[in-house]
């Protein structure tokens, strides 16, 4: 079968993104030392993503699973909350 | 309504398998519950892999299956070890399972693949139509509280708090609910498994012909070792009506350690020579991705306190060793329910009095095989070789005893024996086996 880039397999998706954020880093400056960054991989849709020597949020694509926030426990630095009810990702399979 | 905010009898935050089977199961008893859910629908926020069983299903919906929105039902399992170029399977097919249930127990389907966002919708339908209010597009934002007391909770809504006898936390495996109230602390990266799953079209025909199926019948096949890149986690392909959900995992721990983007993953699985032609011609539909609660009985939070019980992945019910969460989310939200009338009947709701939930749950059969498996997590996270070396060991072994090459059939067990031996000393292959059955025996 065709094989879909990460971005093309979002588009199948329905989501109703809201306006802010749900995700934020607290300290930007805590992720420079952070010597893995893992959340630029492990996220499933690749929401972090290492910019101008800091991290960027690109929420608006975020499954709502979780793993960031448990990858990042170390640091702690990951606010995380679930999006604003009506928000966020609508599966239509599950 | 009060001054304070509504109250009700019960509050189930989560409308999944957990809280809406606890809260058909109390609106059916006159109970007046809410459920709180942060989607559109029950199920629109709902991950699963795809498979639910017939019998703790029916236990709390009899004879669901005859109205249910459900895919098929399996007749088949398969599980196929992985290496990067060759499958070894192994399947088993019961007619059995391929009959809808009548007077012989014995004999009926035993599980069905079914869509979150559909079926869960149907359970929601059900919970409604016993008296439960639905309240969707509603986040729980922390429970409110006086000292240890659970008294309701604070939703993201204008207004929005929310009071009741007893809050049932069936938020999922992220239960931010189960953490503020004390009940759990933060998860750690070994505690889950990260799983991503994509729904692929194909017609149903084509379906059935590649699985050797009829009608709404349906086959399952797990995948290890390369599936998962030798890291501790599993694949699954499942048939639906009309699409394949696939997917696959592994520890977030190991993930991040290994540097491993999920989807990478998924796209490695899919590419494989055994798997990619089951997938020919397929269209993706969905990208879904979830956290599996992996950490088992030695991780299970404190079930119960004063005004509140946890159920379902909240609660680490899932036996990741047979794929089951499903049941268990099912079977905690009815042992749930029986605790809170039982606590009606005496109106305490005090965390001696719910404690007869953790009763429940500790006479269960779910509890006898979350104590089974109780090591068994840890045991092959510490044992990478049953990912790699033993798979590879197992289908090189098959691959040379099925090449006819002039060989004798004896050199190459003496061969095969030896490789063996040389890969890994015989006193870790023992103590290796040994060790791998303890922890599952």
């Amino acid at each position: 079968m065709k094989q879909l880039t990460l971005e093309q397999k979002l588009f199948l998706n329905g989501f109703r993104p809201d306006r802010d954020s749900h995700l934020q880093i607290k300290d930007p400056a805590k992720c420079r030392d952070c010597k893995l960054r893992q959340c630029t991989y492990i996220c499933p849709v690749n929401t972090y993503r290492w910019e101008n020597d800091q991290v960027t949020v690109f929420f608006e694509g975020c499954l709502e699973c979780g793993a960031c926030r448990i990858a990042c426990k170390a640091c702690d630095n990951l606010e995380w909350r679930y999006p604003r009810g009506g928000f966020g990702i609508n599966y239509r399979t599950g | 309504m009060s001054e304070r905010g509504e109250k009700f009898d019960v509050i189930v935050v989560g409308a999944g398998p957990a809280g809406l089977s606890a809260a058909y199961l109390l609106a059916k008893e006159g109970v007046n519950v809410a459920v709180v859910e942060r989607g559109d629908f029950p199920g629109s926020k709902n991950v699963m892999g795809g498979v639910l069983y017939r019998r703790p299903t029916e236990e709390i919906f009899p004879e669901f299956w005859k109205t249910a929105p459900l895919e098929r039902h399996l007749i088949e399992t398969q599980a196929w070890v992985l290496t990067p170029e060759s499958a070894f399977k192994a399947a088993h097919r019961h007619q059995a399972f391929a009959e809808p249930p009548a007077q012989d127990k014995d004999r009926g389907y035993n599980a069905f693949t079914v869509m979150r966002a559909r079926f869960d919708k149907w359970m929601g339908q059900q919970a409604r139509d016993a008296g439960a209010l639905i309240i969707p597009e509603t986040v729980v934002e922390s429970a409110l509280m006086e000292g240890d007391h659970v008294l309701g909770v604070h939703t993201g809504r204008p207004d929005g708090d929310l009071y009741a006898d007893v809050v049932i936390a069936a938020d999922g495996v992220n239960s931010l609910l189960a953490q503020n109230v004390g009940l759990r602390g933060e998860l750690d990266p070994d505690q889950v498994a990260l799983v991503v799953k994509e729904v692929i079209a194909l017609p149903r025909e084509t379906i059935e012909d590649r699985f050797g199926l009829t009608g709404d019948q349906g086959a399952s096949i797990e995948l290890y070792a390369n599936a998962s890149w030798g890291m501790v986690g599993t694949g699954f392909i499942y048939t639906n009506r009309d699409t394949l959900s696939i997917g696959c995992g592994a520890l977030l721990s190991q993930l991040v350690e290994r540097q491993v983007t999920p989807d990478d993953l998924l796209e490695h699985m899919k590419s494989h020579p055994a798997v990619a032609p089951l997938l020919a011609g397929g269209e993706t539909r969905e990208f879904l991705a979830h956290l599996i609660p992996e950490g088992g009985l030695r991780a299970m939070p404190k079930l119960s306190t004063h005004g509140m019980l946890v159920v379902g992945d909240a609660a680490m019910m899932v036996n990741s060793m047979h794929r089951e969460g499903s049941n268990l989310a099912l079977a905690s939200g009815r042992f749930a329910a029986q605790a809170v009338l039982r606590a009606r009947e005496w109106s305490d709701y005090s965390a001696d009095s719910l404690a007869y939930y953790d009763q429940l749950i500790r006479d269960s059969s779910l509890y006898k095989d979350l104590y089974k498996y109780r090591n068994m997590a840890r045991f092959f996270e510490s044992h990478p070789e049953f990912f790699s070396l033993y798979p590879d060991l197992l289908c090189e072994a098959a691959r040379d005893m099925l090449t006819v090459d002039g060989v004798s059939k004896r050199t190459k067990q003496r061969r095969i024996f030896w490789g063996a031996l040389r890969r890994r000393m015989p006193w870790r292959m023992a103590l290796d086996f040994y060790g791998a059955w303890r922890s599952i025996a």
